[in-house]
Formats: C-alpha cells, sequence, structure tokens
C-alpha cells in the first residue's frame, strides 16, 4: 500500500458520507415493494384446498406401476377395488362387486355392480375387471408390484356384469388383494394409453379424480361429484387436494408451520411433539402394518456360528427391554409376539414363547453357552437407527458387543441373500395386504431372505398359504409362528406408529394401514 | 498457443473420462444394482430378469463401454423410476436451475459490488471490518442452515413468502439469496483487492486532480477497471451455482436439476444421477478450460508455463 494511495481516502470518505441514507432509501423501497407484491397463495380452508405434502413421488401414478406409499394413497382415493377392508374391522364389503363367491379352491366368481362411471365417462363392466387384471398380471406387462398379481392365472367374462378370477393355486389371501391393491381401469381407455398413459391422464372411478399431474412436482385432485352412492367408501367432502413432492423433512415442516400445506405424516416423534405447542396445529398418531424385529442367522456357513447355538439367541432376546425402548423411543405402536402384524389373518400369539426382560438369565445362557466373556456380532440396519442403537445397549450391558452396519435396504438384503449377516435390525410392511401369507414366509418360507431355513417351518408356512379352510388354516400358521419363537429365530419387537401433523381446521382420522382417506375428511 | 490448446483440451478430455468411470461406477456402491432397483418384496426371478434387462450380467468394463459408446452417440438412457429418457427430462428440468443460478449470481453481485467497493473505500476502517465480517459469515455458514433461517423469518414468523415450490416469482427470492450470498464473498474480495489497487493508481489521481466527481471517478474510472477479473471468477462460480444447487433445490422442492439429483439418489435411478454428475462436471471442466484458455490469451506468459 503506498503513501499515496492513503491520501486519497480522506476525500473520499466525505464525498460518500453525504449519500449514505442512498443504501437505506433503496432498502426501504425494496422491502416495500415487496410486501405489496408478495402474495403467497395458501391451499387451506378458505380455498377449500387440502395440502398436503410427501416426501417421495410416485414413478408413475398408475397403481400397478409405483410401489410408494404415496401411490397407494392417491390409488385409494382415484381408484376403487372390487371389494373393501373396513379399516377399523377388518371386515369385506362389497365395492365396484356387489357379491361374490368361492366356486372352488382357485375359482373366485364375482357379481359387479352396474351403472358406475370412470372419471371420463367410460362405463365400469366386466370388461373393466377382466381387462385389468389379465393386462397386470401378465409379466410381460411388467407391473411394478408383481408379488400383488402373480397369483392370478386368468379372469373369465361370465355375462356384463359376472366375472370369475383363477389364481394359480389355492390362494385364500386373494379377497385382501382384490380389496386393497388391485384397482380396477376403465378397459376401453386402459387398452388404448397403457400404463404410460394413464400416468399421463390417470382415469378411476374413486371418490376424486386426478385434473393435473406434474411429475415428480405435484399431483392435484378434484372431487368426483358422481360417485356411486352404494360405495363403502363415502363421496369426498373438500373440493381439492393437492399433493406436493417436498423432499426435505424440515420444509415439510416448516410448510405446515407456516400455514403452506394442512397435512404432512411420517414425522419423527420427537419433532412432532414440539409441534403440539403451536396453536393452529394438531398432532395425531397411530398403529401401522409395519413390524419390527431381530432376525438371527442360523445358517450354515453364516459368519456368526455362536448364532447356531439356541441359547445364544435366547440370551440375545432376554437381554432386550422391549418395553423400554417402545415407551420411550418408538412412541406408539404395539409390543408384538410373533413374526407378523396383529391384524392379519392367521396371525396370533396363542401359545408363543415370550422373552421377558432377563438380564441375569441372559448372562446365565451366554455362560452356559461358553460364553461367559462376552462375545461380538455384527447387526444391521437400515431404518430406525434410534432403536437399532437402544438394543446395541442392552447387548452390551449383557456383555454381547456389537458392530453395527447402518446401510441401505438393498444392501443389507443383498447381504443376508447371500448369508453374510449375523443380526439384522428388519421391518417389514406386508405392502398393505391384511393376511399373514404377506408377511410371516417372506422371512421363514424357505425364501432368499429367509436365515433360518427350519424345514418344518417351511413346511408349515407353505401349507398354511394354500390351505382354503379358515380355521385350519389358522391353526397351521400358528404352529408355525409358535415353532419360529420356541426356536428364537427372529425376536419379535413391536409394530411401528406413524405421526401426522394437520392443520387444526381440518377432521382427520389416521388408520392403522396408513392410508390417507380424503373423501372422508371435512372442515371443522 | 496451439501447443498449449491442445494440451489443455486433452487434459479436460481425460479428466472428463475419468468423471464418466466414476460416474459408471456410482452404479454399483450400494451393492447389487438388480436389487436395488427391485426393491422390497420382490422374487430371485424379477431380480434376475432385471439383470438381464439391464445388462448387469456382462462384464463390468462391457458395461461401461456399451455406456459410454451410446453417451457418444447421444444416447443418455432412459430413467428407470420416471421411465421416461433421461435427455427429455433433465433438460425440463434445466431452466429452474439455470433461472436459479442466473438470479444467485444476481444476489452474489448485488452484495458484493457494493460492499467490496465500500470496504476498499474506507480500507481498514470499521465499515471495512463489517464488510469483512458479513463476508466471513457468508462463506462459513452452511447454506442449509441459512436456508432454514430465512424459512424461520420470512414464512414462519411473517408469512411473506411461500416455504417451498418454483410456480412465481416469490418462490425463488429465500434459495437465489441463500445462494447468492454463499457465492458473494469471494466476489467480495477480489473486488476490494481490486478497487484498492486500482485506486492508488496513477489514472485516479488525474481523474481527480481535473476535478470530476468521486463518484464518477469510482464507478466510472475504478470499478470498471476493478471488475474485469470478477468477470472470469462470474463464468466459475457459474458451475459452483449450478452444482452447489442440489441442496438448496431440495430445501425449498424448486423443481430443478439438484431436486432430480436429489430424487435419482433417493430411488436410486442411477441412469439419472451418472448423467447429472456427468453433466455438472463437464461443465464445471469446460467453464474452467474456457477461463484457462482465455486467461492464456490475455496473458502470453501463461502459455509458456
Amino acid at each position: 500500500m503506498t503513501a499515496s494511495a492513503q491520501s486519497h481516502d480522506l476525500p473520499l470518505h466525505r464525498v460518500t458520507s453525504r449519500r449514505r441514507l442512498g443504501p437505506l432509501t433503496w432498502a426501504a423501497c425494496a422491502l416495500s415493494a415487496f410486501l405489496c407484491l408478495s402474495n403467497p397463495s395458501f391451499a387451506n380452508k378458505a380455498n377449500d384446498t387440502l395440502g398436503m405434502a410427501y416426501d417421495q413421488a410416485p414413478e408413475n401414478i398408475d397403481p400397478y406401476f409405483n410401489n410408494v406409499r404415496i401411490g397407494v394413497i392417491i390409488a385409494a382415493n382415484v381408484w376403487d377395488t372390487l371389494i373393501y377392508r373396513d379399516p377399523v374391522t377388518n371386515e369385506y364389503r362389497g365395492q365396484l362387486a356387489k357379491s361374490w363367491k368361492q366356486i372352488d379352491p382357485r375359482t373366485l366368481e364375482f357379481e359387479l355392480r352396474e351403472g358406475i362411471k370412470f372419471h371420463n365417462g367410460e362405463a365400469f363392466d366386466a370388461d373393466s375387471v377382466v381387462f385389468t387384471l389379465n393386462y397386470v398380471s401378465d409379466p410381460a406387462n411388467k407391473a411394478t408390484t408383481q408379488a400383488n398379481v402373480r397369483w392370478i392365472e386368468k379372469v373369465e367374462k361370465i355375462d356384463q356384469f359376472k366375472v370369475r378370477i383363477i389364481s394359480k393355486a389355492p390362494f385364500p389371501a386373494a379377497i385382501d388383494y382384490l380389496a386393497t391393491t388391485l384397482a380396477i381401469h376403465p378397459a376401453k381407455y386402459y387398452k388404448e394409453v397403457g400404463p404410460a398413459g394413464m400416468n399421463a391422464k390417470p382415469v378411476g372411478s374413486g371418490p376424486y379424480k386426478i385434473i393435473e399431474y406434474i411429475p415428480g412436482k405435484s399431483v392435484t385432485l378434484e372431487r368426483n361429484a358422481n360417485y356411486f352412492k352404494d360405495s363403502p367408501k363415502s363421496a369426498g367432502k373438500i373440493g381439492k387436494v393437492k399433493i406436493r413432492f417436498i423432499p426435505d423433512r424440515q420444509t415439510q415442516m416448516a410448510e405446515v408451520m407456516s400455514g403452506g400445506e394442512d397435512l404432512i405424516m411420517h414425522v419423527p416423534k420427537d419433532q412432532a411433539e414440539k409441534l403440539k405447542s403451536l396453536p393452529h396445529l394438531q398432532v395425531l398418531s397411530g398403529n401401522t402394518m409395519r413390524i419390527v424385529f431381530l432376525q438371527m442367522n442360523s445358517r450354515d456357513g453364516a459368519p456368526a456360528p455362536e448364532l447356531k447355538d439356541i441359547r445364544v439367541r435366547k440370551a440375545i432376546a432376554h437381554a432386550i427391554d422391549r418395553e423400554a425402548i417402545l415407551k420411550n423411543i418408538v412412541g406408539g405402536g404395539e409390543l408384538i409376539n410373533t413374526i407378523c402384524t396383529p391384524s392379519q389373518v392367521g396371525c396370533s400369539s396363542d401359545g408363543a414363547t415370550v422373552y421377558k426382560y432377563d438380564p441375569a438369565l441372559s448372562k446365565k445362557l451366554l455362560a452356559e453357552a461358553g460364553f461367559a466373556n462376552g462375545l461380538t456380532l455384527d447387526l444391521m440396519a437400515y431404518r430406525e437407527r434410534q432403536q437399532t442403537e437402544a438394543m446395541i445397549n442392552y447387548l452390551q450391558a449383557v456383555g454381547i458387543k456389537t458392530k453395527l452396519g447402518f446401510m441401505q435396504y438393498a444392501a443389507m438384503r443383498d447381504l443376508a441373500r447371500a448369508n453374510k449377516t449375523a443380526i439384522t435390525h428388519q421391518t417389514w410392511g406386508s405392502n398393505l395386504v391384511n393376511d399373514l401369507s404377506a408377511s410371516t414366509p417372506h422371512y421363514f418360507g424357505g425364501g432368499g431372505d429367509d436365515v433360518s431355513r427350519d424345514p418344518e417351518v417351511i413346511a408349515l408356512l407353505n401349507k398354511g398359504d394354500s390351505t382354503v379352510d379358515p380355521e385350519e388354516r389358522k391353526k397351521t400358521y400358528n404352529k408355525a409362528l409358535v415353532l419360529i419363537s420356541e426356536k428364537a429365530y427372529a425376536l419379535p419387537l413391536w409394530s411401528l406408529p406413524v405421526y401426522y401433523v394437520a392443520n387444526k381446521d381440518l377432521n382427520f382420522k389416521p388408520y392403522h394401514d396408513e392410508l390417507v382417506r380424503f373423501w372422508e375428511m371435512n372442515w371443522k | 498457443m496451439l501447443a498449449y490448446l491442445v494440451k489443455r483440451l486433452g487434459l479436460a478430455v481425460l479428466v472428463a473420462l475419468t468423471v464418466s468411470v466414476i460416474a459408471y461406477l456410482l452404479l454399483y456402491l450400494s451393492g447389487d444394482p438388480a436389487l436395488a432397483i427391485a426393491g422390497e418384496g420382490a422374487s430371485q426371478a424379477d431380480i434376475d430378469l432385471i439383470r438381464k434387462t439391464y445388462g448387469f450380467d456382462q462384464p463390468l468394463i462391457v458395461q461401461y463401454g456399451d455406456w459410454l459408446l451410446k453417451l457418444l452417440r447421444g444416447d443418455l438412457g432412459v430413467s428407470m423410476y420416471f421411465k421416461t429418457d433421461v435427455a427429455s427430462l433433465i433438460f425440463s428440468k434445466l431452466s429452474t436451475t439455470l433461472l436459479l443460478a442466473v438470479y444467485a449470481l444476481t444476489v452474489a453481485l448485488a452484495i458484493s459490488v457494493p460492499l467490496g467497493v465500500l470496504a476498499a473505500i474506507y480500507k481498514n476502517s470499521w465499515i471495512d471490518r463489517l464488510c469483512l465480517a458479513v463476508a466471513v459469515v457468508g462463506q462459513s455458514m452452511p447454506n442449509f442452515f441459512f436456508a432454514l433461517i430465512l424459512i424461520m423469518l420470512f414464512s414462519i414468523s411473517w408469512r411473506l413468502l411461500p416455504v417451498s415450490g418454483s410456480g412465481t416469482w416469490q418462490h425463488f427470492v429465500m434459495p437465489a439469496i441463500t445462494l447468492g450470498y454463499y457465492a458473494a464473498p469471494a466476489f467480495m474480495r477480489l473486488i476490494r483487492a481490486g478497487m484498492i489497487e486500482v485506486l492508488s493508481a496513477d489514472y485516479i489521481r488525474t481523474a481527480r486532480a481535473k476535478g470530476l466527481p468521486t463518484r464518477t471517478v469510482i464507478f466510472k474510472h475504478a470499478l470498471r477497471n476493478a471488475i474485469v477479473p470478477v468477470v472470469a471468477l462470474a463464468a466459475v462460480q457459474l458451475g459452483f451455482l449450478l452444482g452447489g444447487s442440489i441442496v438448496i433445490e431440495t430445501i425449498f422442492a424448486l423443481d430443478g436439476l439438484g431436486y432430480l439429483a436429489y430424487q435419482s439418489i433417493t430411488f436410486k435411478d442411477y441412469p439419472v444421477t451418472q448423467i447429472i454428475v456427468l453433466l455438472l462436471s463437464v461443465i464445471y471442466i469446460l467453464l474452467t478450460l474456457a477461463s484457462d484458455i482465455a486467461n492464456a490469451w490475455l496473458d502470453p506468459r501463461i502459455r509458456v508455463a
């Protein structure tokens, strides 16, 4: 810096100081202009538009071509299924079907309702059912949710309002699939446009119709004024519903706090509780179908041969205070004693071994197994890390050190299928299906995810899957569940709760299937 | 100059190729991609089918070679999630991101030019220190944190601006301020240094001796010269703003390239992730190359170095 340069500073100071008000005046002008022009539009009661924010966008609005929760929610509001499952009593009622009967173990016959119209005016009849179900169950059409449709062999038209659905093998869970995930499309339109066209311009028959869909960004529904009166779902009461896909949880919370959105779900418990203090918000929680359990790999050649010893598995089960974790960390949900969702047909815990929290017994069992000085095991997990960490602390207290591997679900499953896991912290949502065949067999039926491979359990589950007599089926499944618990192949933990934060103006009720039923909602 | 040009160009191609290898290997970052695509509840048959359909059963080098050849032919692939071709998907999101980058650059310049000039004029005074403090805060504060502060103030407390979305110009105010403020300090330092140097030059003394108003001296004679390196920096910063918008677009749910990048990572939509990583890297490489060539053209000493 030269002396001459410094000598210039003084006059410049003086001159500019006369203009000091300049920037302030500018700022004031800008702020006033901003206040005048800024008018963020909010979805709310005044506009009769319910705003909901969700973190994931469906890849395709067609219910058969996405597998995200918001896709299931949109499907339930925009499309109808043949049967309706009451979310409280779990009873089945006719929706698009008037009645149905079992013709033989593989055949169901449906009498369809007449006079129902799709959103585009096309009439509903046997062709709608035949084309939709035959199309989506054909593997060549690559439906994303294959698990929901692969049991269907074919669908036949008997007359204009009568169809038969034939399954590949006796499939008692068919009714539940037909009541939850198998939406019916307008045949003529679907034949013409296919899944891509259905995504571009979705058409259903449900209480809401889609009026705008911007992939990855938002979907806007409007009340279907012509919704059929006999439906077990009621007609919608709120005029419009706009679902926006906002990936960031904090942003979603800011949206409900500022009144930009009216409803968000899957809010972490601690954050939901903080939002309770805001006068314009209500926090609701509900149990869900998603169950949580610790799976212990006892297969040959697994990395932790210690787990082949039933005493070690039982020691792990007795080491964890499930009730304390459920109360303090999970905050909602319920304890489970068998590996299935309690509401599922075939799920029971009668006669199952329940492992009480007993660290002394746990240590004794470990000592008997030859691990008086403790042992080290890998524990892998992919979600609800706080719960995993709480269990790690309990295991540590009885001398079981764990090495935590926290990863993506796909990576964890990859390792489990390659027989490279020891203990895994699993969760399973059953894809909404309220039948045991959608849960327990996935982990104990001898498939890729089965890390116990007990032939007796596998045989019982296979038998249960194809037994038509309900009582016999329940008994068979129960035997499998009792055996799994006796052998401590897995430790059943709890079902997960879900927290919703909603505008207080909204009448909203959460259900255990995590379906948001817009048609039931109204403004207070 | 030609030798230098060839050397720089060759280097840029090598860097781009290296990035393309890394981008391709992203596919295998979280285990078997076929399993990842199949999702929860898929059967072994589904997974095998996916593996065959996408060619994951081929040796890695063959997969990479095929992918690169297709890229060079302009076939960017198909999004596994949105089931549309990646090129049109990216193209549809590009305008939002470019708009945000331009707004952010404007904010950055609107903050840095006056503050840089002020800091130079009031060199070593409390005003200079204050400007320095503003710069340090902007540079060191994580932009997602600053974004949340803005949301708290402007959306929750005062309810002046919408929290998220990209429907109106109001939706761009907070994201542009957040990104712009983060980019401003680099400009501010350059302007301050440039202004201090220029203000001590002989021609400024001459200008003032002629009796020109101080405003004219500062803005017409001094700033015009001090701002030249800022223009070069702005080009490079634009690359940074395009890349840096991933976090900001996600927070503000702005439907641009950054948001698409986030979605593609979440849904393990590898074809999209790969192309975005490659595209942002290539933009960076091109901007750096352009800046190198421009500098070499202006300053012959660089060409021989």
